[in-house]
C-alpha cells in the first residue's frame, strides 16, 4: 500500500460519507456530511501538491526537495472559512428548529413536531 | 468640455435639490429652475457653432476595451431636442411650483424630475450608442419614479409599474439591436454607425437589428402595440405628463428613428415596418381619444397619435418627409404641453378632469379658455397656427406615398387627420363652450399667473410659428433635418399658404368632416360604447397574470422545500460532470513512483475509515455521532503533520477543537435522538450516489497524485518567500503577503458569518422560538457539580500559559510553522475554556472586549496596512520588512505583513468569540437554573458550601 493510495482512498470514503450524510432527512446529519466533505475537499486540495514527507515548506537557501506550499496556503484559509460555514449551517440549523419545532428538511411534515405556538 | 458640463448639470441639480428638503417650495423650485436655465443657455451658446460646422463634439475614454467612451455630440438634431427638453422643463419646472400640493414632497419631485431631464438630455447629446443606451435605460427608471410620484395611490403604482415594464422591456431590445448594429458598423461611435449606413443594410443581421431597435423605439414612443402604457401612466401629476408624455420622453423613440435614419431608413422593410406601424397608431389614438372622457385620456390618446404620425414620417423615409417630421415634433411639443397644461388647470379650477361634466367655462375662465381653444387649434391643424404647417406637409408626403395602392395611405391619413379634428374641436367645445353641464365640485376661475404663464408661452410659440414660420425655426428645421437626413435637406420653404394643393383639399375635407363628426357626437358615441372592445389593462394584467401563474408553478415544482432534493440535483450533475469527463477523456494512473505507507501511517487509516463508519452508523446517536467526526478530525491533523503540512496540523487542530464545542453547544437545544425518516431503498440509494461520488473523487485524487506536478506556479512563491517577503514560512508569507488580498476577503468572509450567526441567535429569544426556548427541558441527566473546582483552577493556571502560546505562535509565524490565523484560534480556545470552566456568567463580566469592535477592528488594521502601501507607491498588499536590533533581545525582524496578520488574528478571535458566545448565550436563556454568581459550586474562600 503506498500513502497516495492512503489518501486518495481517504478523499474517497470522506467524500461518500459526506454525500450519503447530505441526503438525510434531518439538519445535523447534513451539518456532519457538510463537515465530511470539507474534510474531504480540503485533503484533496492539499494532494494537488503531491506526497512529501518531512520536508515542509520552510525557505532555506540551497533547498530542492520540499512539499509544495501553495496549496497549503490556500488549504489554510478554507480550514478556516469551512469553520465559518459549518458554524452558520449550524446556527441556521437550530434556530429553524426553534422557530418551526421540526428540524426535518426533507420537505415533509414531521409527526413528532411540538406545536411550541401556544 | 462644455458639452460635460451640460450633460452633467441636471444630475448636479437633482443632486442639489434632493440635498435640500427642508428648503422651502420656492427655493427648491427656483433651485430646480436656475439650473435648467443654466443649461439651457448653455446649450443655445453651441448654437452658432452648430449652424457653422454642423455638430461639436467631446470625448472622455471611458472603458475603451469595450468599445465604451463617454463621447458626446450635438447637432442641430440634438440641439433641437435639447431645447425642448430643457425649455419646456423650465415652464414645467415653473407650473409644478404652483400645481403641486403643499403637502407633496416637491423637493424629491425636482430630483426626480432633474434626473429625468438629465438622462433625456444625455439620450440627445450621447455621441456612443452604449452611452445613450445608459441614459435611455435611466429615462425608464426615472420615469418610473415620477409616474408613481403620488406612492400612496393604487393607479399611480400599477401605470408606473405597467410604464416600466414596456419600456424596460423595450430596453431590452434596445440594447440587444444596438450591440448588434454596432458590431455590424464595427463602431460603437455615433458618427461611424451613421457613416456605415450601406454596410448596415447590407449586412445579413440588418433585418434583426432593425426590428430589435424598433421594437425598442416602438415602445418609448407607445407605438401599436405597445401603446397602452401611456394612458395609464396619466395616474401621474399633470406636471409629469405633460413634460414625459407629450415634449419629451415619449419622443425619445422617435429621435431615435430620426438619430438612426442615415443607417437604417431607406429600406422596403423599414418603410414597411415603420411608415405602418405609424400609419396604423396614428388612426387607432385618434379614433380612441375621440371617445375618451378624462381630459388628459383624450390628450393621451392623442399624444399615441401624433407620435403614430411622426413615426409615419420618418417611416416614409423621403428626405422632405423627415422635414415636415422635424417641423412637427416643435409643433407637437408646443401644443401638446400647453394642452397638458390646460387640462391640469381645468382640474385644479374645478376638482373633475370629466369633459361629460364640464362646459361653458369660457366665460368663468377667460384666460385659460384663450389659450385652451388656440391650442386645440393648432392639435387640429386649423390655420393660422403651427400644427396647421406640418400637417399641411403630412398630407402632402401621404399624397405622394404608395402603399399597396396609390390611394391608402392618403385615405388612412385624411382619416385620421378628420379623427383628430374631431377630438380637438370636442376638447374645445365641451369644455369651454356651449353651456355648464353640472355643478362641479370648486366654482371654477383663472388660476394665477404661474399656472397660466408657462402655457401662455407655448400657445405664443405656435402661433408665432405659424405666422412667421421660415422667420423663427427656418434655420433650426433646415439644419436639424439636414442632420437626420445626413446631407443637406431639399430646400424648402414654408409658409401658411402654398396655393390650391392635392393637401389643401385633404385638410378642408378633414375640418368639415371633423366639424360633422362634432355635430353628431352622441350617437356616435353610443354606438362605440356598444362594441366590445378589447380593454388594454385587462389584456395586459391577464398576460402579467398568466406569467406569474406560470413562474409560480415552475418553481414550486422545482422548489418543493426538500433540501434532499436539491443537494441530490447537485450531486448528481456534479458527478454526471466527471463521469462525462471520465468516459471522453479515459482514466489512466500515473506512472510517478509512490511513496511507502508505514504501520502508523495504516492505523491512521484504518482509523479514519471506522470513525467514518461509525459516523455514518451512530446518526441516531447524536453525541456518539460527534466524538467519532472529532476523531476524524484529529486524524485529518496527524495527516498534515507526517505529510509536510504544520501550518496545516495547527489549522486543522484548533479548528476542530471549536467546531467541536460549537456543535455541542447546538446539540445541547437540538433533538439528541430523532427517528428514522428514511426508507432502507432510500438509504441504498443514497450510498449509491455517495459511493459514486466516493468512487469519482477518490479516483481524481489518485490519478493527480501519480503524476508528476506540471510546472507549479508555487516555484514563484518559493523563491520570492525569503528575498521578497522576508519570511521563511513560504505558506505564511503566501498568507500575508503573495495572496494577501485573498486573505483580506477570507476574513471579511469569516467577519460576515460571524455577524450573521449574531443576528440569528439575537432574534431567537423573540416570537414562537422564544417560547420554545422557555419550554425546553433538559433532557440529559446534569452532572451535579456545574462548575468543578479542579477543573476552574487549572484553566485559570491555564489562560496566562495558553495566552503566551498563542502569543508566540503569532511571533514565529512568519518564519516557522504558526501565524495569524492559528495564533487567533489558540487564543480563542483559551479564552472557551474560561467559559467552558467557570460558566457565562463569570466569564462574561470579566471579558472586557466586545467582539464585534474586534471584528471591525481586525478588518481595519488589515485594510491599513494593504493601504499603507499605495502611500509608498507600491501596489495594494505590498509588504515592507526589515531587519533591527536591540540590547538583550538581539536582531529581529520587523514586517508590515505581521501587521496585517495581526488584522487577521484579531478578526479570527472576534468572529469565534461572537459565534460560540451567542450560541452559549442562547442555550443560557433556556437552562433557567443555570445562572451563578460564583465560578466554582465547592469554593473554600466561602463561608458556607452551598446547599443543594
Amino acid at each position: 500500500m503506498s500513502l497516495e493510495f492512503l489518501v486518495a482512498s481517504t478523499v474517497g470514503v470522506l467524500t461518500a460519507a459526506g454525500i450519503y450524510l447530505c441526503l438525510r432527512g434531518r439538519t445535523f446529519p447534513v451539518v456532519l456530511g457538510l463537515a465530511m466533505l470539507s474534510y474531504a475537499i480540503n485533503v484533496f486540495l492539499f494532494a494537488m501538491g503531491r506526497l512529501v514527507v518531512d520536508r515542509p515548506p520552510l525557505y532555506a537557501k540551497g533547498l530542492v526537495d520540499h512539499a509544495d506550499p501553495l496549496p497549503q496556503a490556500l488549504v489554510l484559509t478554507a480550514i478556516v472559512i469551512s469553520f465559518g460555514m459549518t458554524a452558520l449551517v449550524v446556527v441556521l440549523s437550530l434556530r429553524t428548529y426553534l422557530e418551526t419545532g421540526t428540524d426535518q428538511v426533507d420537505g415533509l411534515v414531521d409527526d413528532q413536531r411540538d406545536e411550541g405556538e401556544a | 468640455m462644455s458639452l460635460f458640463l451640460l450633460s452633467l448639470l441636471p444630475f448636479l441639480g437633482a443632486v442639489l435639490v434632493g440635498s435640500m428638503p427642508r428648503a422651502g417650495r420656492t427655493t427648491q423650485a427656483m433651485a430646480a429652475g436656475i439650473i435648467t436655465g443654466a443649461a439651457l443657455l448653455l446649450l443655445l451658446a453651441h448654437a452658432p457653432a452648430i449652424f457653422a460646422a454642423g455638430t461639436v463634439s467631446a470625448t472622455l475614454e471611458w472603458i475603451p476595451g469595450l468599445g465604451l467612451s463617454a463621447s458626446l455630440f450635438l447637432d442641430a438634431l440634438g440641439l433641437l431636442f435639447g431645447g425642448l427638453i430643457l425649455g419646456i422643463g423650465l415652464l414645467v419646472i415653473i407650473y409644478a411650483r404652483f400645481y403641486l400640493d403643499p403637502s407633496d414632497p416637491m423637493g424629491r419631485f425636482y430630483a426626480c424630475l432633474l434626473v429625468f431631464q438629465g438622462a433625456m438630455l444625455g439620450i440627445a447629446l450621447s455621441g456612443n450608442v452604449l452611452l445613450l443606451l445608459i441614459f435611455w435605460e435611466l429615462t425608464s427608471l426615472s420615469s418610473f419614479l415620477l409616474i408613481g410620484f403620488w406612492r400612496d395611490r393604487a393607479e399611480a403604482r400599477q401605470g408606473a409599474r405597467m410604464a416600466l415594464a414596456v419600456t424596460g422591456g423595450g430596453g431590452l431590445a434596445l440594447i440587444a439591436g444596438l450591440l448588434l448594429l454596432g458590431r455590424i458598423a464595427g463602431t460603437y461611435e455615433l458618427a461611424g454607425i451613421l457613416r456605415s449606413g450601406a454596410l448596415i443594410q447590407a449586412s445579413p443581421f440588418y433585418p434583426l437589428a432593425l426590428v430589435l431597435i424598433l421594437i425598442g423605439c416602438f415602445t418609448k414612443s407607445a407605438q401599436f402595440p405597445f401603446h397602452f402604457w401611456l394612458p395609464h401612466a396619466m395616474a401621474a401629476p399633470t406636471p409629469v405628463s405633460t413634460y414625459l408624455h407629450s415634449a419629451t420622453m415619449v419622443k425619445a423613440g422617435v429621435f431615435l428613428l430620426a438619430r438612426l435614419w442615415p443607417a437604417l431608413a431607406g429600406t422596403q422593410l423599414w418603410f414597411y415596418l415603420v411608415a405602418t406601424t405609424g400609419l396604423v397608431t396614428m388612426l387607432l389614438g385618434a379614433l380612441i381619444a375621440l371617445f375618451k372622457h378624462d381630459l388628459k385620456a383624450i390628450l393621451a390618446y392623442s399624444t399615441v397619435s401624433q407620435l403614430g404620425l411622426l413615426t409615419m414620417l420618418f417611416g416614409f423615409g423621403t428626405p422632405m418627409a423627415a422635414v415636415a417630421g422635424v417641423l412637427h415634433i416643435l409643433n407637437h411639443a408646443l401644443f401638446k404641453a400647453a394642452l397638458f397644461m390646460n387640462a391640469g388647470i381645468v382640474d385644479h379650477a374645478t376638482g373633475t378632469r370629466d369633459a361629460r361634466l364640464l362646459g361653458g367655462l369660457a366665460t368663468l375662465m377667460p384666460i385659460t379658455a384663450t389659450l385652451g381653444l388656440l391650442a386645440c387649434a393648432s392639435m387640429a391643424g386649423l390655420p393660422p397656427l403651427g400644427g396647421f404647417l406640418s400637417k399641411e406637409m403630412m398630407l402632402e408626403q401621404a399624397a405622394r406615398t404608395t402603399l399597396g395602392t396609390q390611394w391608402l395611405v392618403p385615405l388612412l391619413a385624411t382619416i385620421a387627420a378628420t379623427l383628430s379634428v374631431a377630438y380637438s374641436l370636442r376638447y374645445a367645445v365641451h369644455i369651454y363652450l356651449g353651456r355648464r353641464r353640472s355643478e362641479t365640485a370648486l366654482a371654477p376661475h383663472d388660476p394665477p399667473p404661474g399656472l397660466w404663464g408657462p402655457p401662455a408661452l407655448l400657445v405664443g410659440g405656435a402661433i408665432a410659428l405659424g405666422l412667421f414660420p421660415m422667420l423663427i425655426a427656418g434655420d433650426l428645421v433646415q439644419a436639424a433635418a439636414g442632420a437626420v437626413i445626413g446631407a443637406p435637406p431639399p430646400a424648402f420653404a414654408i409658409s401658411l399658404w402654398h396655393g390650391f394643393t392635392p393637401a389643401l383639399g385633404l385638410s378642408v375635407m378633414a375640418v368639415i368632416a371633423g366639424a360633422l363628426i362634432l355635430a353628431g357626437y352622441a350617437p356616435i358615441l353610443r354606438r362605440w360604447d356598444g362594441l366590445p372592445l378589447p380593454v388594454a389593462q385587462s389584456l395586459f394584467d391577464a398576460g402579467v397574470a398568466i406569467l406569474v401563474t406560470v413562474s409560480d408553478r415552475i418553481t414550486r415544482a422545482i422548489h418543493n422545500g426538500s433540501l434532499q432534493r436539491y443537494l441530490g440535483v447537485l450531486f448528481v450533475v456534479a458527478i454526471a460532470a466527471g463521469a462525462a469527463g471520465l468516459a471522453t477523456g479515459g482514466f489512466a494512473a500515473g506512472q510517478r513512483p509512490t511513496l511507502p505507507a508505514s504501520p502508523v501511517a495504516i492505523i491512521g487509516w484504518l482509523t479514519l475509515i471506522a470513525a467514518t463508519v461509525a459516523v455514518i452508523r451512530a446518526q441516531r446517536q447524536r453525541y456518539f455521532a460527534l466524538i467519532y467526526i472529532s476523531v476524524i478530525g484529529l486524524i485529518v491533523s496527524l495527516g498534515f503533520i507526517y505529510l509536510s503540512a504544520p501550518d496545516l496540523a495547527l489549522t486543522q487542530i484548533s479548528v476542530e477543537i471549536v467546531t467541536i464545542l460549537l456543535l455541542l453547544l447546538a446539540l445541547n437545544l437540538l433533538p439528541k435522538h430523532p427517528s428514522r425518516l428514511s426508507c432502507t431503498a432510500l438509504r441504498l440509494r443514497d450510498g449509491a450516489l455517495g459511493a459514486a461520488g466516493g468512487c469519482g473523487a477518490g479516483f481524481l485524487a489518485w490519478a493527480v497524485m501519480t503524476r508528476p506536478p506540471n510546472d507549479p506556479i508555487s516555484a514563484h512563491h518559493w523563491a520570492n518567500s525569503y528575498s521578497g517577503g522576508g519570511g521563511t514560512n513560504v505558506v505564511n508569507v503566501t498568507l500575508v503577503d503573495f495572496r494577501a488580498f485573498d486573505t483580506f476577503g477570507e476574513i471579511i468572509v469569516l467577519g460576515i458569518a460571524a455577524l450573521a450567526i449574531f443576528a440569528l441567535l439575537q432574534t431567537a429569544t423573540r416570537g414562537a422560538s422564544g417560547r420554545r426556548l422557555l419550554q425546553w427541558m433538559p433532557d440529559l441527566v446534569r452532572s451535579p457539580e456545574h462548575h468543578p473546582m479542579m477543573f476552574v483552577v487549572a484553566t485559570r493556571l491555564l489562560l496566562p500559559l495558553a495566552l503566551l502560546v498563542g502569543v508566540y505562535i503569532f511571533l514565529r509565524g512568519h518564519n516557522l510553522p504558526g501565524g495569524g490565523f492559528i495564533a487567533g484560534l489558540v487564543v480563542s480556545i483559551a479564552i472557551l475554556m474560561q467559559y467552558i470552566a467557570s460558566g457565562f456568567d463569570w466569564t462574561d463580566h470579566r471579558r472586557q472586549v466586545d467582539e464585534h469592535a474586534m471584528i471591525a477592528c481586525g478588518v481595519l488594521i488589515a485594510v491599513a496596512t494593504g493601504l499603507g502601501a499605495l502611500l509608498f507607491g507600491k501596489p495594494l498588499f505590498t509588504s515592507a520588512f526589515g531587519y533591527f536590533s536591540l540590547p538583550l533581545i538581539g536582531t529581529f525582524e520587523l514586517a508590515t505583513a505581521m501587521a496585517f496578520d495581526v488584522g487577521v488574528g484579531v478578526t479570527v478571535i472576534g468572529a469565534v468569540m461572537l459565534a460560540l458566545a451567542e450560541l452559549s448565550h442562547v442555550a443560557q436563556r433556556a437552562e433557567k437554573d443555570a445562572r451563578t454568581e460564583h465560578a466554582m459550586d465547592v469554593d473554600p474562600g466561602r463561608s458556607r458550601v452551598p446547599a443543594r
